[in-house]
């Protein structure tokens, strides 16, 4: 290939190129209404300093943020005013669920309290603790660039894939001992 | 014995007065349709100028109780540090006392609380709202007799996907 081509020219895909932007340029929006927030706090302060891997950047109006970070307990009063923030969020936009509050509702099984956005939301990336320590939201931010920089396109076509709104893998196709292998219950592939 | 002309005031003017002290404090416990003159009879004529706290207990798991709901008035003096709690009993399905915002002004949103979470109309209140759930919500969740997980109301939402036109 090389001797068709002229010194100093480079070839690659768009989409990583793209992929290769956004991953570094996460903005995050702070959902936090809990204890997980004092983390999500300490994670962007200089100590543990998420500006390291381009995601320092907090915004605080949902129109200029592309990563929302959902640390803490949401009650079934705030979740339409979560759901109203994500929807005016652009796209491409990810979801970090940040907690055992956020992803499962944690120990409020009470009237009151959303067991988990994933629920009404689509999430992206589920980090686990009561809190979740600083390296623990970092880790996640760093797993999410890779998510980031092997499935996305330029022209944000897996936004709009049909495969995105398949039901969480977890709760679909785990592989269970004992069970029939998955393709003999579940056509659906897993998705990215 | 108790030494509070408030109190001995309060059980010149209501028979059925039920008064007890305990290390001190001294509560006294009266008929719902009495309550209001009582209360204003304390703000008016014995100081208690503080509405502290005003709450309400749900008795329906109770051993040995014999009414529903139990409304409770914390009152105190700011002038001789009195304090006095004034209770009274409620029963469906006359779940309803006048309000004592007239009287004390900080009583809106105590009262707000408590028909948000037990049910109980104050007749006269301002602003009969509920104050923390949602205006929608449709029952009295500190009441006994709802389960703590609720009737589903934390499940009724939409779910965005990511295919959601925005």
């Amino acid at each position: 290939m090389s001797e068709y081509l002229p010194e100093n020219v480079a070839i690659g895909q768009l989409d990583a190129l793209a992929n290769w932007c956004r991953k570094n340029s996460l903005w995050p929006m702070p959902f936090a209404t809990a204890c997980c927030g004092i983390e999500l706090m300490a994670t962007g302060a200089s100590r543990h300093d998420i500006a390291r891997f381009g995601a320092e950047v907090f915004r605080f109006s949902p129109r200029q943020c592309d990563l929302m970070i959902v640390a803490g307990r949401v009650v079934m009063k705030m979740l339409p005013v979560l759901q109203r923030i994500w929807q005016q969020m652009h796209e491409p936009k990810w979801c970090i669920s940040m907690g055992a509050c956020a992803s499962t509702g944690g120990v409020f099984d009470t009237y009151s309290v959303v067991q988990g956005i994933d629920r009404f939301l689509p999430v992206d990336m589920y980090v686990p603790g009561c809190p979740p320590r600083p390296e623990q939201l970092i880790q996640s931010v760093i797993d999410l660039q890779d998510q980031i920089q092997r499935g996305g396109t330029v022209d944000g076509k897996e936004f709009q894939l049909d495969s995105r709104q398949l039901p969480k893998r977890a709760l679909v196709d785990l592989p269970i001992i004992g069970a029939p292998p998955a393709s003999a219950i579940s056509p659906a592939g897993r998705h990215a | 014995m108790i030494e509070s002309a408030a109190v001995t005031d309060l059980a010149q003017r209501i028979t059925d007065l039920r008064v007890d002290e305990f290390r001190g404090d001294v509560r006294v416990v009266l008929p719902s349709t009495e309550l209001f003159a009582a209360l204003e009879v304390l703000k008016q004529q014995h100081g208690f100028d503080l509405l502290v706290d005003m709450t309400c207990v749900d008795y329906a798991l109770y051993r040995d109780a014999t009414d529903r709901f139990g409304l409770v008035y914390l009152l105190a003096n700011t002038q001789t540090n009195e304090r006095l709690t004034v209770r009274t009993f409620l029963n469906e399905p006359q779940l309803v006392v006048r309000s004592v915002v007239a009287l004390w002004p900080g009583a809106n949103w105590l009262e707000r609380e408590i028909w948000d979470m037990f049910g109980i109309t104050f007749d006269g209140h301002p602003d009969h709202r509920r104050i923390l759930l949602p205006q929608e919500f449709s029952a009295h969740p500190l009441r006994k007799d709802y389960p703590l997980q609720g009737r589903g109301e934390r499940h009724h939402f939409p779910v965005i996907t990511r295919g959601t036109p925005t």
